[in-house]
């Protein structure tokens, strides 16, 4: 394969035939998944056996390896997923390999490594079987099992960058702008946003030098679909963010992330050093004129460096301490330019937007909240994983036919969302479905997508104080209401949780709760008390049975 | 500079763009009360006692003056029962770390704080980061930094930069709303370089008086709990 530099929309398209050629649909393709979970259960033995195999019966011919980002089904991993057909493998051995290999070659199933539905016994051979898979709408995670996130030439095959040309080579940067505004994208990032005003705003803004962020620092507690999205398909994400500096008028991008996850920096380099060997990045895009920079940087380990204004801070190369937004960061950001930030999610939405029209974009979703929305999902859960359905699914689709319940046969008690700044909600309302304003008017909002099952058994004074125990390391320590004022809540809840509580506490805590969201500089402090509200709103007698009754005489640790 | 006009406690106040609420009231002669805000350095937000409630395009808001730019026909309100019980709880968690500083004990008579309702952790600094910044900003030296984040988040004097830079300047001090700088200072100097006072004062004895070195005490306040 040529790697030249493609100077033009129908270079790029033929060299994307001749990928297709050199390829055959009915040729079989192991996939062998590496994302996080996988990994951690020793996919790369896995990986490293099928490879063996395939050499030691030289099959190189006749057989396609691949390693691949996550394919979302983290509980059962080790993840092989066979095309065509797409038939699954759960909880792979190296000791499957050969059986896996033979099998493929005759166009066979190894029925023992399927899933199985856990009552009947019935086996579930091919992805779209798989109740864990069957009730998703998978746009966005959906080709991480097609694709090497090392190689942009299986980005190319599925379609990649078809969007970039389609932008470019079609459309105003305004028009870009008008179709992400009407199809109602809202930021993934946790508040929800439009997206497209966000965008429309920097781009309006008088400074010409202009930039755009992914924000790519997950941070919240219970996510992980940004590091499955990120690290599985690198360039999606990049040709979203390319797409929307064409239409911002941005010479700059930043990616932004975690400083801790060698994989997902490796392929985020990659993808950055071989878009702009293709001259899909750099110098005159395509030959269109626009040019765009796009650099990597890292945080320094701490949560709050995920807060838009501290995370530019960082990349200016200041401790990453959050500045007031009274002046927004899409007009005042980065070195006091201009700034268009979008989570990784929000920008993977974006190429398909272009490419498939906002008309068909707000036909998915529920009225207000457009397109599907990537859940990690954890917890108390049978199937724990990363799940993509589309906005307005109930809950309970999410937790049982998906999710397979709760583990061990218990009962659920509640579902807990957004991580340490979101809330929990009793498992009788189960049936809400998943919307940005529904769930926050439900005091659990979905903050980035996580969600976590609870069951019987679980404490939730200790949730409240287990989610302000993580908050309280991460403050930054700037502001005194989200310093102070959470390390107060946290010593109240542990009060709480070992038997000290005292007359007035639940008092205090609200006190605490209101004050410290009120005068707390960033969103970290500001929100900090949320989890702490919905607890007071839906399971308050749980918070009461820790106060001594006073009439009893007070056993507890009076002042 | 073109003239905004704003409403500050139902007074109609002049302010010019680029200013802040709390420089607008300040001009007018309305007292907003701050506790790491400080005319040569740059706005900070960090004590957040400034904080007013804000009412802009029908909407209600609390914003700290000190960073939040006057608006046409915003309407600021300096105290009201919000205000107020924002105010007191921040003098209230700031006094369980330094509950004698002076201006702390004034703000909690006015805002009716209770000094004890928090569990004491007299760690004394109450974090303002004026030395900090001073420091930074106008005598661009950095000798006193923030180490650690959150509620572990302490100054520390940087003994390499301190041993060059404080012995003569010192001018942090006087800034301290607890005399803690002055503190971590002098355990800076007798951990990092012991004996310069002693030496200093000896070989000063005879000589022509100059400025002393001197230890600021903090001014006595009575107890109010």
């Amino acid at each position: 394969m040529t790697m030249l530099k493609l100077n033009s929309a129908a270079e790029l398209e033929e060299l994307r035939a001749r990928i297709l050629a050199g390829r055959d649909p009915a040729k079989p393709c192991i996939a062998v998944c590496a994302g996080a979970a996988c990994d951690g259960m020793d996919s790369a033995a896995v990986a490293a056996a099928f490879l063996a195999e395939v050499g030691r019966q030289q099959l190189g011919e006749r057989l396609e390896l691949r390693t691949t980002g996550c394919h979302g089904y983290c509980e059962k991993g080790p993840n092989v997923v066979v095309t065509p057909g797409e038939i699954c493998y759960f909880e792979v051995a190296p000791a499957d390999v050969p059986e896996i290999v033979a099998a493929t070659l005759k166009g066979e199933v190894v029925e023992r490594l399927v899933y199985h539905d856990p009552a009947s016994g019935a086996p579930a051979v091919h992805m779209n079987e798989v109740p864990f898979y069957k009730h998703q709408t998978r746009l966005l995670i959906g080709d991480n099992p097609k694709i090497d996130p090392m190689k942009i030439d299986d980005y190319l095959a599925v379609g990649g960058y078809a969007a970039l040309v389609k932008a470019l080579t079609e459309m105003s940067p305004d028009q870009v702008l008008d179709e992400v505004k009407r199809a109602n994208l809202r930021g993934r990032g946790g508040g929800g946003f439009p997206a497209g005003s966000k965008w429309e705003t920097t781009k309006n803004a008088p400074e010409k030098t202009k930039y755009v962020i992914v924000n790519g620092h997950e941070g919240e507690s219970a996510a992980f679909m940004d590091r499955a999205m990120l690290t599985g398909n690198p360039h999606k994400v990049l040709e979203g963010l390319i797409i929307g500096a064409y239409a911002i008028g941005a010479q700059r991008g930043f990616m932004y992330t975690r400083h801790d996850m060698p994989l997902l920096e490796k392929h985020v380099r990659n993808a950055l050093a071989q878009a702009k060997e293709y001259g899909l990045l750099g110098e005159n895009i395509l030959g269109s004129g626009f040019s765009l920079e796009v650099e990597l940087h890292f945080d320094v380990g701490i949560f709050v460096s995920g807060e838009s204004s501290a995370l530019m801070r960082s990349i200016e190369g200041n401790a990453p301490e959050p500045r007031p937004k009274y002046v927004r960061t899409s007009v005042s950001g980065i070195w006091d330019k201009p700034s268009n930030l979008n989570n990784v999610e929000t920008w993977a939405n974006v190429p398909q937007i272009i490419s498939r029209g906002a008309e068909w974009f707000t036909s998915i979703g529920s009225e207000k909240s457009k397109g599907t929305k990537l859940i990690s999902l954890s917890g108390n859960v049978v199937n724990s994983g990363v799940v993509e359905v589309p906005m307005g699914t109930p809950l309970r689709t999410l937790v049982f036919d998906i999710g397979g319940g709760v583990r061990d046969g218990k009962t659920l008690k509640a579902i807990h969302f957004g991580g340490a700044m979101g809330g929990s909600i009793p498992a009788s309302l189960l049936d809400a479905p998943l919307d940005f304003d529904g769930m926050s008017k439900l005091g659990a909002p979905i903050g980035a997508g996580g969600l976590l099952l609870m069951d019987e058994d679980t404490d939730m004074v200790e949730v409240a104080r287990y989610l302000m125990d993580f908050l309280t390391k991460e403050s930054c320590g700037k502001c005194v209401p989200c310093r102070e004022g959470m390390q107060q809540m946290l010593q109240t809840l542990t009060r709480l949780t070992e038997g000290r509580g005292r007359q007035g506490d639940l008092e205090l805590l609200e006190d605490l709760a209101e004050v410290t969201g009120l005068g707390s500089l960033c969103a970290l402090g500001k929100t900090s008390g949320d989890p702490l509200k919905s607890m007071f709103r839906y399971f308050r007698p749980e918070y009461e049975a820790r106060i001594p009754d006073r009439a009893a005489g007070g056993s507890g640790d009076q002042k | 500079m073109s003239e905004i006009v704003l409403n500050i406690d139902g007074k109609e106040v002049a302010a010019s763009a680029g200013m802040t609420v709390l420089q607008a009231a300040q001009q007018a002669g309305i007292h907003i009360p701050t506790l790491c805000h400080h005319e040569q350095l740059e706005a900070y937000g960090g004590c957040r006692l400034c904080i007013v409630e804000v009412e802009a395009r029908g909407r209600k808001s609390y914003v700290v003056s000190c960073l939040y730019p006057v608006e046409k026909d915003i309407v600021v309100r300096t105290r009201s029962e919000k205000v107020d019980k924002i105010r007191k709880v921040i003098v209230e968690e700031l006094m369980a770390h330094a509950p004698d500083a002076p201006e702390l004990v004034k703000l909690a008579e006015e805002y009716g704080a209770d000094r004890n309702r928090f569990e004491k952790e007299t760690s004394f600094c109450v974090l303002c980061g004026l030395c900090v910044r001073y420091c930074d900003e106008v005598k661009h030296k950095n000798a006193v930094g923030f180490i650690e984040n959150g509620a572990v988040r302490e100054i520390s004097f940087i003994p390499e930069i301190a041993a060059k830079e404080c012995w003569s300047c010192q001018e942090c001090f006087t800034l301290c709303p607890t005399s803690y700088a002055q503190a971590a200072y002098l355990l800076t100097e007798a951990l990092a370089f012991p004996g310069r006072r002693h030496a200093h004062a000896h070989a000063h004895a005879h000589a022509t008086p100059e400025p002393e070195r001197r230890v600021i005490p903090i001014t006595p306040v009575a107890a109010t709990a």
